[in-house]
């Protein structure tokens, strides 16, 4: 570890002593607010409070109710798909676009800005859009119609079976553009040699793609998965403005509803319970390999 | 002096890397028709596409008047051009009683997202610098605590965070508010810091400490003129999201501060009637303007920035 | 326009950092921001400033779920605002046993609310251990089916007369390319048109069995069963209705997209608003034309505790402001909804206030279910009917879990 190569210095606390001033905001933020701020929650989420918070404790109520309400099951059922095949065509179509704009193209500014500007509008934003694109009277679907195709059905916002997807298309284009930036910049920062060497061996373009170049791009990969992840775990504003959670409970999402039980039925512990399972699970699954990740490893 | 030429050596390393023409792909350039070249730009076309159809109905819609809108259908342009629903948008939309549109809340915006947007990134980029060079015991804890809280919901985070601020004093306060965005901002950002930092050549820090420089010597001296290309990413990042907030916002400040999204959602949250399309389309583009230019702007930073390092573990 | 004007000009004054804000400004949140909505907060806030106090606007759109965390948030952070609409009933207790709420009680002592509110269950809902901490501004009730005149004329059918007619109707209605009954995609509007079927098909007794007595039995029984059977036609009625907002439907109904809606008395300040007449151009039919019985929910307008004395002051005239006679005409006319106080004269009410006039006159009246239930259950009401209208669930399977709610409800 390189800023410790001041060896010598006898006080274990005053070393590196200006870093771990500098730190002081990171670490109240990850004490107070992150941990303290999941403690808090875990901890009201055994008590029956209402609309303000209230210790008086009822044990495993709120989680014995949350798993026997529909509503959470849809919820999870959704942040599923949602989360697979969002992960899955973000990475895909990121990466596909990279590569295409990686080939020395004529325009990649353009190109590169089209792919990106999404991304500078907000979810909401998003949302409204695409509802009014997917909208079966004005959108898509009516202008096929009047082509000629008079059987045409495109209205997956008001198909209980198809809503979750449709939610996907107004997400996947407002975030794989920065996915394809990333992707473009781990690219990019790949030596050219490495090209050159599988020419000359004959490697075929996609097997040097995929044996060769992904592996190398680890640290682009893992990024873009913090970054996306984060966003699927918490996708919540979307959704509010495509459908708001319909037709019926259709498109229901986790964070909504534990946006919905805190505040619209002011059930603060059922709202608390909620998030305690997307922080658990969350936490099974990032914890272990977030430290394997950015703790042991060393510099370099 | 060794340092001084590492430095040189690398930066151009970077910003060559980064120049299209440097882009090391494929072999000489061919013709243009060739059925590799109609591939790739058939799929990108196509893509284009798919990514300008929102903004290209946004656009054509926000010009129309309400009658030609109900008839029509949205992907035709408009047979009247009428700037009448920016001009709502921007000056006459009522929420309520107040009807002076979005424009209440634009400069609410650049007093929050300006403050805001620096703080955060000074802050990350201490972190980032710290956790890549100076690391200390447990710091890969307060590391992994700060990722894992990028996954928590914001709305779970209400109401500790309004106890925290109501004991600070500072609730309903624009400083409440931007400690709230360097908060939430904290995680992503000291993630692309402090793989950026460590991704700059060791020898550099190394001949730097044997120098005897301290810790914010070397921050500002060496680390901050290198490091042009992570903060403009970190800037796109934070001026978009913090641009864009409209939760923490609205619960965190007094409607005094209140930012333009909440004027946007009273916009289009309040349906006076029918739905003004146009001017919810307007509202729309004219509250995306801000973050919209500054991609426009730095939009070719922003690749080189990631590529810099951003991105390398 | 004038009072728009003022209104920017004031809302210009608060934008200025912090000085020293006018001591009798106070702030107002509220979420009416649809267009006859907005119409009648101009009324109270211009008898507000009339008394020579200034009424800063903080409309919140987005209905209470938007707005109600930003309100309780800002009451609980310690920066309050001067006074907040809350539907009253359950939604501010807590804020009040928690001591956040101003107690009114001298206020409305001085001004006889006791007397003049009628009727009392409303101010009942204002008072905690004896109490007052609102003032009730309005009744609204949500037993109306409002019905297109023109649908039915292109359907060549006649405007019915009850719910019963109005399902047979529904096929004629369906062949002329309308959608019988609109019904906006947000939850709550589901799950209000049920209440609504309750009051109309099992009576006042079952529904003050089922959300009064929280009677599961009941709930299980019969005479729910017959509602939901109902509730089943209307679902089959709503389909197609494509919309989200209420006022979204209720706007299908101004243009004879849909036949019918079954919401709140509100919607007529949207038929008002769009310069239809009653009986000409639409119809109204309360408690379905079946039973007309209408509930007495509403809002009510709450005061935080406040340090500063003179906003303290200018809460007790805003109290009084609303309850004043004159402004619960001007208010009530535009919002579509009836004044609390019984010794007002409306004579410019039109034909459907003055049938929900004549229902309160004779008593005919029940609590809302924001009053009998808590948020807590009403979210979970809304849950099942938001489910139960866009899926295919059965009847049976739907009153089972209806059932478990009211047997865990509070």
């Amino acid at each position: 570890m390189t800023g410790q190569a001041n060896a010598g210095r006898p006080n274990q606390l005053l070393r590196n002593l200006n870093a771990k001033i500098a730190s002081i905001p990171m670490i109240l933020t990850a004490v107070v607010i992150f941990l303290g701020g999941t403690v808090w929650t875990v901890v009201y989420s055994f008590t029956n409070s209402k609309l303000l918070p209230r210790l008086s404790f009822v044990g495993l109520d709120q989680y014995e109710r949350l798993w026997a309400a529909p509503r959470w099951l849809v919820s999870i059922q959704n942040l599923a798909i949602y989360g697979v095949f969002s992960l899955i065509f973000s990475l895909v179509i990121g990466f596909l676009l990279a590569a295409l704009m990686d080939q020395k193209i004529r325009f990649e500014n353009t190109f590169r800005t089209i792919f990106l500007y999404p991304f500078a509008l907000s979810f909401i934003v998003t949302g409204l859009v695409w509802q009014w694109v997917l909208n079966p009277e004005f959108g898509v679907q009516s202008v096929v119609r009047s082509l000629g195709w008079s059987s045409f059905t495109f209205d997956p916002l008001y198909n209980s079976n198809i809503v979750i997807y449709g939610i996907l298309i107004a997400a996947l284009w407002q975030g794989t553009g920065l996915v394809m930036c990333l992707m473009l910049a781990g690219l990019r920062g790949i030596d050219e040699d490495i090209w050159k060497a599988a020419r000359v061996d004959g490697i075929p373009m996609w097997k040097t793609y995929l044996f060769i170049i992904i592996p190398m791009m680890r640290a682009v990969f893992i990024t873009t998965l913090v970054i996306i992840a984060s966003g699927i775990v918490k996708v919540y504003d979307l959704v509010v403005a495509q459908t708001s959670g319909g037709p019926g409970i259709s498109s229901e999402v986790p964070a909504k509803y534990v946006y919905d039980y805190m505040f619209q039925a002011q059930n603060l512990g059922q709202g608390f319970a909620a998030s305690t399972m997307m922080l658990i699970t969350v936490a099974i699954i990032i914890v272990p390999w977030a430290y394997l990740e950015f703790g042991g490893r060393k510099r370099g | 002096m060794a340092e001084v030429v590492t430095l040189n050596n690398s930066s151009a390393k970077a910003s060559t890397a980064t120049k299209p023409v440097a882009g090391p792909r494929g072999k000489k350039p061919r013709p243009m028709l060739s059925p590799r070249n109609i591939m790739i730009y058939g799929a990108l076309l196509f893509a284009a596409a798919y990514y300008l159809l929102p903004l290209y109905v946004m656009v054509v819609t926000s010009l129309k008047g309400m009658p030609e809108i109900r008839l029509g259908n949205i992907f035709s342009p408009p047979v009247e051009i009428t700037f009448e629903p920016w001009v709502k948008a921007w000056a006459t939309a009522c929420t309520g009683l107040n009807c002076d549109g979005l424009s209440r809340g634009f400069w609410n915006s650049v007093r929050i997202t300006i403050p805001s947007t620096v703080i955060s990134i000074a802050i990350a980029s201490v972190n980032g610098y710290a956790l890549a060079n100076w690391r200390f015991k447990g710091a890969d804890l307060f590391f992994t605590i700060l990722i894992v809280g990028a996954f928590i919901p914001y709305q779970v985070m209400i109401y500790p965070i309004v106890i925290v601020l109501r004991e600070m004093g500072l609730y309903g306060s624009l400083t409440g508010l931007i400690i709230v965005h360097t908060i939430f901002g904290m995680p992503i950002l000291t993630l692309l810091f402090r793989n950026y930092f460590t991704s700059l050549p060791e020898e550099l820090f190394k001949a730097a400490r044997v120098d005897g420089a301290g810790f914010w010597t070397i921050y500002f001296k060496i680390m901050l003129p290198m490091s042009l290309p992570i903060f403009v990413v970190a800037m796109i990042l934070q001026v978009t999201g913090i641009w864009n907030d409209f939760l923490f916002g609205v619960v965190f400040t007094r409607p005094e501060y209140y930012p333009m999204t909440v004027q946007l959602n009273n916009i289009v949250n309040s349906v006076q009637g029918v739905k003004e399309y146009n001017v919810n389309m307007a509202a729309t583009i004219l509250t995306g303007a801000v973050p919209l230019i500054v991609y426009f702007v730095s939009g070719r930073l922003f690749v080189r920035g990631i590529a810099a390092g951003a991105v390398k573990g | 326009m004038k009072l728009r004007l003022l209104a920017a000009a004031l809302a210009a004054t608060v934008v200025l950092p912090l000085g020293i804000a006018n001591a009798a400004d106070l702030e107002v949140t509220h979420w009416w921001t649809s267009g006859g909505e907005a119409a009648a907060v101009a009324e109270l806030a211009k008898a507000f400033d009339a008394t020579g106090n200034h009424w800063v606007d903080g409309a919140i759109a987005g209905s209470g779920g938007t707005a109600r965390p930003i309100m309780v948030s800002r009451i609980t952070g310690g920066d309050p605002m001067g006074a907040t609409q809350f539907n009253h009933g359950r939604q501010a207790e807590e804020l009040v046993q928690a001591g956040l709420m101003r107690d009114l009680t001298d206020v409305a002592t001085k001004e006889n609310w006791k007397e003049i509110i009628k009727p009392s269950s409303l101010l009942d809902s204002c008072t905690i251990d004896g109490k007052i901490y609102c003032a009730p501004v309005n009744i609204h009730s949500w037993q109306w089916l409002w019905l297109s005149n023109a649908a039915f004329k292109t359907a060549g059918v006649d405007v019915p007369k009850n719910w019963d007619e109005f399902v047979a109707s529904a096929p004629a209605l369906e062949k002329a390319g309308i959608v019988p009954l609109a019904v906006g995609g947000q939850p709550w509007q589901s799950a209000g048109a049920f209440d609504v079927l309750m009051v109309a098909i099992a009576g006042k007794d079952t529904f003050n069995k089922v959300f009064g007595d929280k009677d599961e039995a009941v709930a299980a029984g019969p005479e729910i069963a017959k509602v939901f059977k109902a509730a089943d036609d209307a679902r089959k009625m709503s389909k197609g209705s494509n919309v989200q907002d209420w006022n979204q439907a209720t706007n299908l109904v101004i243009t004879g997209k849909a036949g019918g809606q079954i919401m709140g008395d509100w919607a007529q300040g949207e038929f008002q608003l769009a310069g239809q007449k009653a009986g000409t151009d639409y119809t109204c039919l309360p408690g379905l034309g079946v039973n007309e019985i209408i509930s007495t929910g509403g809002d009510a307008f709450y005061f935080p505790l406040l340090k500063d004395a003179e906003k303290s002051k200018a809460q007790e005239v805003l109290a009084s402001t609303l309850l004043n006679p004159k402004t619960q005409v001007a208010f009530n006319l535009k919002k579509g909804s009836l004044p609390v106080r019984g010794d007002v004269d409306l004579a410019a009410a039109n034909d459907c206030m003055k049938k929900g006039l004549d229902i309160l006159a004779k008593g005919n009246v029940i609590q809302g279910t924001d009053q009998l239930l808590s948020a807590d259950s009403q979210k979970q009401k809304e849950d099942l009917f938001s489910e139960f209208f866009a899926s295919s669930m059965t009847p049976e399977d739907a009153q089972k879990r209806f059932a478990e709610i009211i047997a865990s409800a509070d």
